[in-house]
């Protein structure tokens, strides 16, 4: 008698979408599908830290010299941040599966929390930025050691095209949260479904693992700090 | 936290692999460890050894949140075989891009 019950059940489920057999291949589906929208991520960004490379190794004195430019405490504790809200977001995964709204509730909040703390603190490093005439184009005016300005100009292109593209990334990921939070605070996941909240978390932590590579990159690079 | 709805879900859906905290929480620890740790290392003279330091940390980091964050480690195979593949391609991608990049010595100087 229950072997015959049991199937039933999954298919009345109010979120199982009619072209998939049941939940467990619909939450396959849905991650395979976001790791191959991750490849194309991992791709773009790759382009652009390949460009990155071939700079840093054609001048590595003023790539050095950029990163001396940067305040590695505000770097690190971004660091730190991202490292927090990507516990917060798989914790969030977590009270999905365990079937407890209140701690995804909580849980999303935090992650919020921090990624807009991020993006305040990044604000505030691209306004110290701008002071020190380090904006690329007409705003440039910084000129600390001449012989190496220009390239160090084009070391603060990539910061800020690579960092840009990075917050737009956190803003789209926050924006995401949004949805995901209202969505949870209905009661929509649970035990049986909760393929949303994971493929938010893989977008999240994928824009973490990001940032664990552009910290050293642009802000740790030892070298000569000075010209000569 | 308290765990007595662990092994409902567990009884309920069988696909659902729910990570303990003690491995999300070690995970976090070592996360924050490598942080300090490449910072740390970045204000010695290693020479050209730092560069390779600073990759292999954040290598680990990236492996440490893909594996468990992302729960690839309890993914199926299919899954491994694409996110293999898409490191597999950034590889291609640096590989041959630095094949001509660091051979091309006339264009140094």
């Amino acid at each position: 008698m229950s072997e015959l019950t049991v199937p039933e059940e999954h298919e009345h489920h109010p979120f199982l979408q009619h072209h998939f057999e049941d939940l467990g291949q619909q939450h396959e589906a849905s991650t395979l599908g976001m790791w191959f929208f991750l490849t194309t991520e991992i791709l773009f960004f790759g382009g652009v830290l390949c460009a990155y490379w071939i700079y840093r190794v054609t001048y590595p004195q003023a790539w050095a010299l950029g990163a001396a430019q940067q305040n590695t405490l505000y770097g690190g504790i971004n660091t730190l941040v991202l490292i927090v809200s990507s516990l917060t977001m798989a914790l969030a995964v977590r009270n999905a599966q365990l079937g407890r709204r209140g701690g995804q509730m909580v849980m999303l909040i935090l992650t919020g929390i921090f990624g807009c703390t991020f993006l305040v603190i990044k604000g505030i490093e691209y306004h110290m930025h701008y002071g020190e005439g380090l904006l690329v184009g007409r705003w440039w005016h910084w000129n600390e050691v001449p012989e190496l300005a220009p390239k160090v100009q084009l070391f603060m292109t990539f910061y800020w095209g690579m960092t840009g593209l990075h917050a737009l990334h956190m803003v789209i990921g926050v924006g995401l949260l949004i949805w995901i939070f209202w969505r949870a605070a209905r009661g929509h996941f649970g035990p049986e479904y909760y393929g949303p909240v994971e493929v938010m978390g893989l977008y999240w932590h994928f824009v973490d693992i990001v940032w664990i590579f552009l910290f050293p990159f642009l802000y740790l690079i030892h070298g000569v700090h000075h010209h000569g | 936290m308290a765990e007595p709805s662990h092994e409902q879900a567990h009884e309920h859906t069988p696909h659902v692999h729910v990570t303990s905290m003690a491995v999300y929480l070690g995970v976090f620890f070592a996360l924050a460890a490598g942080t300090l740790l490449t910072w740390w290392v970045s204000t010695i003279d290693l020479g050209w050894a730092n560069t390779p330091i600073a990759l292999l940390i954040a290598t680990i980091k990236a492996v440490l949140v893909i594996l468990f964050f992302m729960h690839v480690i309890h993914s199926t195979r299919l899954t491994w075989v694409v996110v293999i593949g898409a490191f597999l391609w950034l590889g291609v991608l640096f590989v041959l891009t630095f094949a001509d990049y660091l051979t091309r010595v006339w264009s140094l100087y």
